[in-house]
């Protein structure tokens, strides 16, 4: 191995740098910093005026629509809460449910499918892991009607199990690949050491790998957090009275009752709504990019 | 690896040819085991029901009587309804269009962020936080609200003095405001290119430095091929997900795809068929032919990859 593959990707760099060096490179350096700053801004700008806004009476919000803003007040939300049927509490219990429901599922049986497809040797494979691999790409429209009918002849209408129960039987295959890739790398020798001690494979499962994938499990916790918190078609296909809804049909109700355009209280919640949301990011933003780069699915 | 790089390789390497060795399967009772919780979910919850959605196709079906056979009535309905190819064209168009914007900016900023600057992940944190927000109905009502009439957009205009439409709600506009959203969740496909970004040796570079070669020359060379792969992968998955849009385009245009249908996603009126009509056979077809769809745009990229994917295997 030469010197050159084995310098970390981080520290490579700086020596790059050094080399190239010349008067015009600070000048470049403070171009791109300023460029990047500049649409930083841009980029963010929406949300920090949600935020801001969020805080400002109703009469302000359009009236000026800059951040800087000493009128500032917390009645959005006093009334955003107790504005729909039900205080918006119950619609945050409610997707709580729904996200602890399938990070345990997507634990549980995608582990499992991962470590038969990373670690056992079987007939059918090969075959078996493109099918999971090709079951990632396929548009799940031409599912959506058949399970309707099913988790409706099961009596599960308006129940959070249609949403929970096939997070158990790994139909999120991209989890089942975020952790195939991480099996895989862990040192062979551990497993034949584990043989050898006489670990069948459901010790060497659970005393062994499923201890050194925490961060595939963090990672997998994470976005189905993320993405569960924030489905919106799944309940809307499913959930349909006001006390099941999760908080983004709540906010759809919202909409859809804004004759009075009272729009601080539904930015006070679409606030609330994205908060756990920003906390899980700020949180676990190390495992999040990982898994996005190592999968490349966001 | 990617995990389309993984389907390809399934596809491309194939047991070597000579005498066969007999793979040997000491694992099977515990594999299937293992694999039962997947296996059930992929025989009752994705073969049994495509399979389900594809008889329902060919049936006129309302939930509450049984399904009656219809052959090919649902795709003559379909073929033959403006409305249905508005919707094709519309989604189309946001494919078309905001693939190519989101992904050129992703790559853009993944080489301008690149060589370990200062800073890089600050930005590489802020430029993902979008991606995982923009799916959800809080960003969804915020869009609504930077781009209607008294929004944020023509606030910035009125600076300029240009009295700026409502953008949301006019026609021409409308689609245009969800291709913007989707562009600005380029942050994962920014950071899927800096991971591929990591990957090029450093030592192409120095060769390349010996020979006398630019920073643009090294781009042309050396980058952009080497990065073709993981293009190649970012195209092909935008273009599924993006073909599958579906709670954006609901909430932005308050569930009705106007203004006059301009946003009438294909999935938007897939779901309005199923869920408010209750044609579920027409909704199948319909389903059916996105996964054609799909199919032949993921086949034709695979097809046009051969002229400029580099795979150095």
């Amino acid at each position: 191995m030469t010197t050159d593959t084995a310098i970390p990707a981080e520290s490579r760099a700086p020596q790059r740098r050094r080399r190239g060096g010349s008067g015009g490179r600070t000048l470049r350096s403070i171009g791109k910093h300023t460029m990047l700053a500049a649409f930083s801004a841009i980029m963010i700008y929406p949300l920090i005026w949600l935020l801001v806004s969020s805080f400002k009476p109703n009469s302000e919000i359009f009236r000026d629509l800059s951040v800087f803003t000493t009128d500032l007040t917390v009645e959005n939300y006093a009334n955003g809460w107790d504005d729909l049927q039900f205080p918006f509490g119950v619609f945050i219990v409610n997707s709580s449910l729904i996200a602890f429901g399938a990070i345990v599922g997507n634990l549980f049986s995608c582990s499992l499918a991962a470590y038969a497809f990373a670690r056992l040797r079987f007939r059918g494979r090969r075959p078996l892991f493109a099918i999971m691999l090709g079951s990632i790409m396929l548009p799940f429209q031409v599912l959506m009607v058949p399970q309707f009918i099913i988790f409706k002849e099961l009596g599960w209408l308006n129940t959070v199990l249609p949403l929970i129960a096939p997070k158990f039987l790994a139909t999120e295959a991209f989890f089942v690949f975020l952790m195939v890739q991480f099996i895989r790398n862990l040192p062979k020798e551990l497993f034949e050491a584990a043989r050898i001690d006489g670990a069948g494979h459901f010790r060497s499962f659970f005393q062994i790998t499923l201890p050194l994938i925490v961060p595939a499990l963090a990672t997998t916790a994470i976005f189905t957090f993320i993405w569960t918190w924030g489905d919106f078609f799944g309940p809307l296909v499913y959930l349909r009275l006001p006390e099941t809804w999760p908080v983004s049909l709540a906010l759809k109700g919202f909409l859809d009752a804004q004759s009075s355009s009272d729009y601080g209280s539904m930015f006070a919640m679409s606030v609330v709504s994205l908060l756990p949301m920003f906390l899980v990011f700020l949180l676990g933003q190390r495992f999040l990019i990982k898994g996005v780069a190592t999968t490349g699915i966001k | 690896m990617s995990s389309l790089g993984e389907l390809r390789n399934l596809a491309v390497r194939r047991p070597k040819g000579g005498p066969r060795v007999k793979e040997r399967h000491p694992d099977d009772k515990a594999a299937y085991l293992f694999l039962l919780p997947w296996l059930l979910g992929l025989v009752g919850l994705t073969i049994g029901p495509m399979i389900a959605s594809l008889y329902l196709s060919f049936t006129e079906y309302n939930l509450f009587q049984p399904p009656v056979w219809t052959g090919l009535d649902n795709f003559a309905a379909m073929f033959g309804d403006g409305r249905f190819w508005n919707s094709f064209r519309v989604t189309v168009v946001y494919v078309l269009v905001g693939v190519p914007i989101q992904l050129a900016l992703a790559l853009a900023l993944a080489m301008l962020l690149d060589k370990g600057m200062r800073g890089l992940s600050f930005y590489r944190s802020l430029f993902y936080l979008p991606s995982l927000m923009g799916g959800s109905v809080a960003i969804a009502i915020l869009w609504r609200q930077v781009f209607g009439k008294e929004g944020l957009v023509n606030g910035v205009l009125a600076w300029f003095g240009v009295d700026g439409p409502g953008w949301i709600g006019h026609p021409d506009f409308a689609l245009g405001t969800l291709v913007i959203l989707n562009v600005w969740t380029f942050g994962s496909p920014m950071v899927i290119f800096l991971a591929g970004l990591r990957q090029i040796p450093e030592a192409f570079y120095e060769a390349a430095s010996i020979d006398g070669a630019g920073r643009v020359r090294k781009f042309l060379s050396i980058t952009l091929p080497l990065l073709t792969p993981i293009i190649f992968f970012n195209v092909v998955l935008q273009i599924i997900f993006s073909f599958q849009a579906f709670t954006q385009a609901y909430v932005v245009s308050g569930g009705t795809g106007g203004p006059a249908d301009a946003t009438m996603f294909y999935t938007l009126l897939l779901y309005k068929e199923a869920f408010t009509e209750l044609d579920m056979g027409y909704a199948s077809a319909m389903a059916w032919f996105l996964v054609l769809v799909v199919a032949a745009f993921t086949a034709g990229n695979f097809w046009l990859s051969k002229y400029w994917v580099f795979y150095d295997d």
